[in-house]
């Protein structure tokens, strides 16, 4: 009896190391350096930091890793942060309470990722240059209320959500945890997550199954707009006002964080699991490189050589098992 | 092999190949005369692709020697094979769509000065290549614009276009060709073969083989079993010598009688046109029917059923059980219980990269759904293991990617994905094309099980034999139009005639 029950728990964990043996392995290199060269690094207060600066590049790459999964990119959640940050501000300055405010701001990241949808799968354009001129677009109307100069943010709720703590930790966190456990089982247990799979695995075969790909797609595109809006509601929250640059190339991170997790860029191919832990990687390194205070030129080049590099490991070590 | 004369070009001895503990070869022999076709004959999987990539300096042989026009040969690359004069046409189709059939024929190798490609110098020689084969194709046309008949004819252009072939390979050639462009194959092998060129000829095209080729070997498994002279052998014994038992018929009876002609069809079709694929079509099936299709490439059968299936719009009327029925989708045509399977199973059938099980339960996802969409992964698992059982598809397990199954296993699994969503009418496109002969008799064994369960069956096919000794009924189509619809005692000549149109 004990021995049917060590196999089946046994083997959940070596299907995972053998899935993210790679970047895992990266992980516990990245932090060992980091906590040999300065012993502050590897405190509970550092980390518990780390987690609070992934938050807002997590939550984007829960949504991209969705999008790319499908083959698609997602280039304009940068600008869908700023518009739900500044959104957040206007309705706030209009009067709106705690409540209508965070609902219209799910609903304004929700409404931006259903253009992307619909242009995308309705009008078959590709979706790398949709999202770059709604980039734009978005980007250019954050500005339109304040004529490009930030907006404060005082209601203490909204505040306290970047700031506040809930039962020993920081509220920011818990939002990271629920909204990765949701992400994780609408993908990997549920027949929607399913149809993910399949249609960025081969469109055509998922067509003549019957999966209605359009609509998959279009879902698929709201959630990355409304994890972008909530990512964008965290920063605002953190920063007190919505800032017209605000996140300004976190696309990119978010990118690397699916696809250094695993994502495939071709489809198909891609979990949560692989994604936290990818952008768990990104947020290491910009800690550990800031604490140790490498000029933030490097840092870009750094950040760069190591996507590279685990990229790389993580095609040949595909191709090794072929 | 003692006919192994002076005139033996290439010399194959003891070749193995190994991929980690795995043998693809074991102990290969093979001689191969100059001016002669020599056919290679084994199921899939049997090791004759990795044996001509051996030969094409595509991978290296574990152990073992090649002797080649007297020389040792070992080839680094497929350039180096080339140069040696060995040259090989893929089944895959390796052409670039958006470029010239020129450009395509002659690439890597275009006239040029420093490093500017002279556009004229490179038409001329494309257009000389292709006169000289005597093929229809005009060489300044996109590939793409071009049929996949007319793309294979390009493929073999290309492979022939090298300096001095001594030894071509032409690895199934003519899967995707017509009547007409098969004839013109095998007048340029005929010449090649004049001109003292050896041919390696791969097919599973058992009336073809016997037509061209002038010896034939089998391997099994990955290992030599005989070589004959096409004179002293029989296609039966070629097959039982394949497949390592005797197969008595090729096509398994019937298991129950075909339904009365007075029972109400389960599926008509009337008036069902679209324009330039197929016109006026008209025809019913029965329950446990299985209703062959027939027709040349061209013929419009294909597109036809991707328009039953809802993939394209038609006009005209379709009735499922005497209903109207109106198929806009493939969502729809499920829902009433049509499946279909297609001609292109890595295109339309498959995700390659995903498990066995994932592409078995991939167009019944309803079935598992439980509250809030979740999966039931435990049913799940059953039924992809219970028809992976029942089709005896043979994977390591349920989770193995489907794309590293062989082909007969592929179209089996997807065989299993339609079959779970509980088909009524069921159209088959092809459903053994690049299937090995015992898969191909376990497929025929599943479709006759089917109609014996009730299913109407809809087989579509360009092997004469395959739908002349399954079908129950057959319906021949021409241009489009459907030129006959045959009892299923109808003779070959009677189904040509009305394919190509003889009659009127």
């Amino acid at each position: 009896m004990s021995d049917e029950k060590h196999a089946t728990t046994q083997k959940p964990y070596a299907k995972l190391l053998r899935q993210y043996g790679g970047i895992l392995v990266s992980l516990i290199v990245l932090c060992v350096i980091f906590s040999v060269m300065n012993p502050r690094f590897m405190t509970v207060a550092n980390l518990m930091n780390v987690l609070q600066q992934i938050a807002v590049i997590a939550i984007a790459a829960f949504g991209m890793t969705w999008v790319i999964l499908l083959g698609e990119i997602d280039l304009s959640i940068g600008s869908i942060i700023a518009v739900a940050g500044m959104a957040a501000a206007q309705a706030f300055l209009a009067g709106f309470g705690f409540m209508p405010t965070l609902v219209l701001t799910l609903l304004a990241g929700a409404a931006m990722g259903l253009a992307n949808g619909v242009l995308t799968a309705k009008l078959g354009l590709p979706s790398f240059i949709v999202t770059v001129a709604t980039m734009g677009i978005f980007r250019g109307l954050v500005s339109l209320p304040t004529n490009g100069a930030p907006a404060m943010i005082e209601d203490p709720t909204w505040i306290a959500i970047g700031a506040e703590s809930f039962v020993g930790l920081p509220i920011i966190i818990w939002i990271v945890v629920v909204l990765f456990i949701f992400n994780h089982v609408l993908l990997s247990k549920t027949t929607f997550g399913r149809r993910a799979y399949l249609t960025g695995g081969n469109r055509e075969a998922a067509v003549y199954s019957g999966i209605k790909v359009d609509r998959v797609k279009i879902t698929i595109f709201m959630i990355s707009g409304i994890m972008a809006a909530i990512s964008g509601i965290l920063l605002s929250s953190r920063l007190y006002s919505a800032q017209t640059n605000a996140g300004t190339s976190y696309e990119l991170d978010a990118i690397a964080a699916a696809v250094l997790g695993g994502t495939s860029l071709s489809g198909g191919v891609g979990t949560m699991i692989g994604t936290i832990i990818g952008a768990l990687i990104i947020g290491i390194m910009n800690n550990g490189m800031n604490m140790l205070s490498v000029p933030y030129f490097y840092q870009l080049i750094v950040k760069g050589l190591v996507i590279l590099l685990a990229v790389w490991l993580d095609v040949r070590s595909k191709r090794a098992k072929q | 092999m003692s006919a192994a004369t002076s005139d033996v070009i290439l010399k194959i001895n003891n070749i193995s190949k190994l991929f980690g503990p795995v043998a693809a070869l074991k102990n290969m022999h093979l001689a191969v005369r100059a001016g002669r076709v020599h056919t290679l004959l084994g199921e899939n999987g049997a090791g004759k692709s990795t044996l001509m990539k051996i030969l094409a300096g595509v991978y290296h042989a574990t152990t073992g020697e090649v002797e080649f026009c007297g020389a040792p040969y070992k080839p680094e690359n497929p350039q180096e094979a080339a140069a040696r004069g060995l040259t090989i046409v893929f089944q895959e189709l390796s052409l670039c769509n958006n470029m010239t059939v020129a450009e395509n024929i002659l690439a890597t190798r275009e006239p040029s000065v420093y490093g500017f490609i002279n556009d004229q110098a490179l038409e001329r020689r494309a257009a000389e290549i292709v006169r000289d084969l005597g093929l229809p194709i005009d060489v300044t046309e996109k590939v793409g614009n071009l049929s996949m008949a007319q793309r294979q004819l390009v493929e073999i252009a290309k492979g022939l276009s090298i300096a001095d072939p001594r030894l071509v390979i032409l690895d199934e050639p003519t899967s995707s060709l017509t009547e007409a462009e098969t004839d013109i194959l095998f007048s340029i092998i005929d010449r090649l073969k004049a001109k003292g060129v050896a041919i390696i000829y791969i097919s599973h095209r058992m009336e073809e083989i016997m037509r061209l080729s002038d010896d034939i070997t089998v391997i099994r498994d990955g290992e030599y079993i005989a070589t004959r002279q096409r004179e002293e052998v029989t296609i039966d014994e070629l097959i039982a010598m394949m497949v390592g038992r005797q197969m008595n018929e090729i096509y398994p009876p019937r298991l129950s009688p075909a339904p009365p002609e007075s029972e109400a069809p389960i599926l008509s079709v009337e008036g069902f046109s679209r324009d330039g694929e197929f016109e006026n079509v008209s025809f019913e099936v029965r329950k446990g029917e299985i209703l062959g299709f027939f027709g040349l490439i061209g013929s419009g059968r294909s597109e036809m059923m991707n328009a039953l299936f809802g993939m394209k719009a038609a006009s005209g009327t379709v009735r499922v059980d005497g209903e109207p029925a109106i198929i806009t989708s493939p969502v729809d045509a499920i829902a009433r219980r049509i499946a279909f399977v297609t001609e292109n199973r890595k295109e339309e059938g498959l995700v390659l990269a995903h498990s066995v099980e994932w592409n078995i339960s991939m167009a019944a996802l309803g079935r598992f759904a439980a509250a809030l969409g979740f999966m039931r992964k435990r049913e799940e698992r059953k039924s992809a293991t219970d028809e992976v059982g029942r089709l005896t598809i043979k994977t390591a397990s349920v989770e193995t990617p489907v794309g590293s199954l062989s082909g007969g296993n592929q179209q089996k699994t997807v065989l299993a994905k339609w079959l779970l969503t509980q088909p009524r009418i069921l159209i088959l496109d092809e459903p053994t094309r690049g299937v090995d002969v015992g898969a191909k008799f376990e497929i025929y064994k599943i479709i006759r099980q089917l109609a014996a369960e009730g299913t109407a069956i809809l087989l579509v096919s360009s092997e004469l034999p395959e739908v002349l000794g399954m079908s129950d009924r057959l319906v021949v189509m021409h241009e489009g139009r459907l030129s006959a619809t045959l009892p299923g005692g109808a003779t070959p000549e009677t189904v040509m005639a009305h394919a190509t149109g003889i009659t009127s």
